[in-house]
């Protein structure tokens, strides 16, 4: 680490002032949220008082259109179940592609690798048929949608790391008299704690905000998404309910910061993890 | 030669790589080869398609809005890239050196990627429109807007990544060789543009990489800040094959042609980048 050269004060004074710059879009649409509709493009920058005052209307408002409540529990459940099956399933996977070295390994491997560069419009189409006929058009049906599209990823992180993982540790337990799922999930996966927090975290950013992939696939009388729902407050010919659409903005933002308070460490560690292996 | 613990695990198949293997080959591979299959034919549901040879391949390059949409990504994605990297780079060289507050401005900086795409668009059509009011206008009043309204946007979002990547590469800079420089009598200037920056090679191709291929997919905040308008005038690919496929009846095999050649184009460039970065790339 270079800690030789100071920055003046005067660098963090210009720092302190594109942060405020920089956090400004989302202060705006809180302010916006307290609004009558009528006033949020009339006059944006204004406060929320006197006659533009709303009070929490727009948030009744925008939580009963949009069924947010719903929708925000189908997006945990989408996300929660699919981070959670692709973990175990890459994990297991990206261990015996490396420790079973055979032609058939290597070539799902390269097959894994194709899968992380083709964009998700190459496959929308048939894809979106598919789980229409196969009924996995639900929250619990993309558990296994999410884990066979995005495979790619996780696999490549996890072999970097299990080629990484000396053999002979696993040998010796499995002299002492382990069997392979003992020694497995006792001895190889707690070695690989860090990296499958990055690559939870990866994922969870992936899913959570993904929209194309759920509105094309979740059968959307019954599901929606918290991006899903937002998108659908636009409605026909541009006409958008302002008022419901910034407090459904300001409840889409809240879970985000929550989690980047309470997972900051990991989330800025799982990043460079996957930025250094990827 | 395989070892006893390698037989062991190979009869294992079933539950280690079965589960992930099926996954796979229901939501990857079989549409993939079904989307190429159906890119050369014509259809409306994938039951009924019918061969059609390369004609869909015709109709797509001669689409003057997919032409349009191509080079305003090309366009596009220079444009981000550039800044994106060139200014992340920057703020992370600042937060490494001893400054008050760092901590606490990287976690601003950072905050904006976590929201999604579909969210970002709306935040900043609120205030790109209110800044634009003033001069009675709004986002979709022309394609130039639209555009640079995306470039910020991404800018705002994406730097805040790129910062933490290039952070932890800064951080693997041996100092002694930033002492060593100093010693030697470089300039803090020489010092970047013949030490640091050298050794930030595979950082920067990292980061080259994933905002190159991040603005090419750009879809959801290209759909929820203008969704093209006017006029289609501010659409990219992603959106330009959707909108195909989607928006009118008896194009799916022109949008699925379009689809494979969005393929080639982000293959291509993934190869060229990885290339060309990795060969600058230095052994600190």
């Amino acid at each position: 680490m270079i800690k030789h050269v100071k920055h003046g004060a005067w660098w963090t004074a210009i720092f302190t002032v594109v942060s405020l710059a920089w956090i400004f879009p989302i202060v705006l649409v809180v302010i916006n949220s307290f609004k009558k509709k009528v006033y949020i493009s009339t006059s944006t920058f204004s406060l929320p008082i006197g006659n533009a005052g709303a009070g929490l209307e727009n948030y009744t408002e925008g939580i009963a259109k949009t069924d947010f409540l719903m929708s925000f529990l189908w997006t945990v459940v989408t996300t929660v179940g699919s981070v959670v099956v692709i973990l175990l399933c890459t994990v297991m996977c990206a261990w015996w592609i490396v420790r079973v070295k055979s032609r058939f390994s290597t070539a799902i491997y390269l097959v894994f690798l194709l899968n992380m560069i083709v964009p998700f419009q190459m496959v929308m189409f048939p894809l979106s048929k598919l789980t229409d006929m196969t009924g996995l058009n639900t929250p619990w049906g993309l558990w296994l949608v999410y884990l066979g599209f995005g495979a790619g990823l996780p696999v490549f992180i996890f072999t970097g790391v299990v080629k990484s993982i000396p053999d002979e540790i696993e040998e010796a337990a499995m002299i002492d008299g382990a069997n392979t799922f003992r020694m497995f999930f006792t001895i190889v996966v707690p070695m690989m704690r860090s990296s499958i927090i990055s690559v939870a975290i990866l994922e969870i950013m992936w899913i959570w905000n993904d929209y194309l992939l759920p509105y094309l696939t979740l059968d959307l009388q019954q599901f929606k998404t918290i991006s899903i729902a937002i998108q659908y407050l636009r409605g026909g010919y541009g006409s958008i309910d302002m008022g419901a659409m910034m407090a459904c903005l300001v409840l889409a933002i809240i879970p985000i910061v929550v989690f980047f308070v309470f997972c900051q460490k990991y989330i800025i560690q799982g990043i460079a993890a996957g930025a250094v292996k990827g | 030669m395989i070892s006893m613990k390698g037989r062991a695990i190979r009869r294992w198949w079933p539950v280690f790589v079965f589960p992930t293997l099926a996954a796979f080959i229901l939501g990857f591979i079989v549409p993939m080869l079904e989307g190429i299959y159906l890119s050369f034919s014509r259809f409306t549901t994938v039951t009924d398609a019918v061969w059609v040879g390369l004609k869909n391949y015709r109709r797509a390059v001669q689409d003057p809005e997919f032409l349009h949409a191509f080079w305003l990504t090309v366009l596009f994605t220079i444009v981000t890239t550039v800044l994106v990297n060139v200014l992340a780079f920057f703020v992370a060289y600042m937060f490494t050196k001893a400054m008050k507050g760092a901590k606490l401005f990287r976690a601003v900086f950072f905050m904006p990627n976590l929201i999604g795409g579909i969210i970002l668009g709306y935040i900043w059509q609120l205030l790109l429109n209110g800044i634009l009011a003033r001069w009675n206008i709004s986002l979709t009043y022309s394609a130039k807007y639209g555009f640079w309204g995306m470039v910020i946007l991404v800018c705002w979002q994406q730097i805040g990544y790129m910062m933490v990547i290039y952070i932890a590469g800064l951080q693997n800079v041996p100092g002694e060789l930033m002492e060593a420089a100093a010693v030697d009598g470089a300039s803090s200037r020489q010092t970047l543009f013949g030490v640091t920056l050298p050794l930030m090679m595979p950082s920067i191709t990292v980061c080259s990489f994933l905002t190159v291929t991040n603005g090419f997919k750009m879809f959801d905040q290209n759909l929820a800040l203008t969704n093209g308008a006017p006029s289609n005038t501010s659409e990219l690919l992603a959106l330009n094959i959707y909108r195909t496929f989607y928006g009118r009846i008896g194009f799916e095999g022109i949008g699925q042609a379009k689809a494979v050649i969005f393929l080639i184009i982000v293959a291509v460039i993934a190869v060229i980048q990885n290339r060309i970065t990795t060969s600058k790339e230095v052994q600190a």
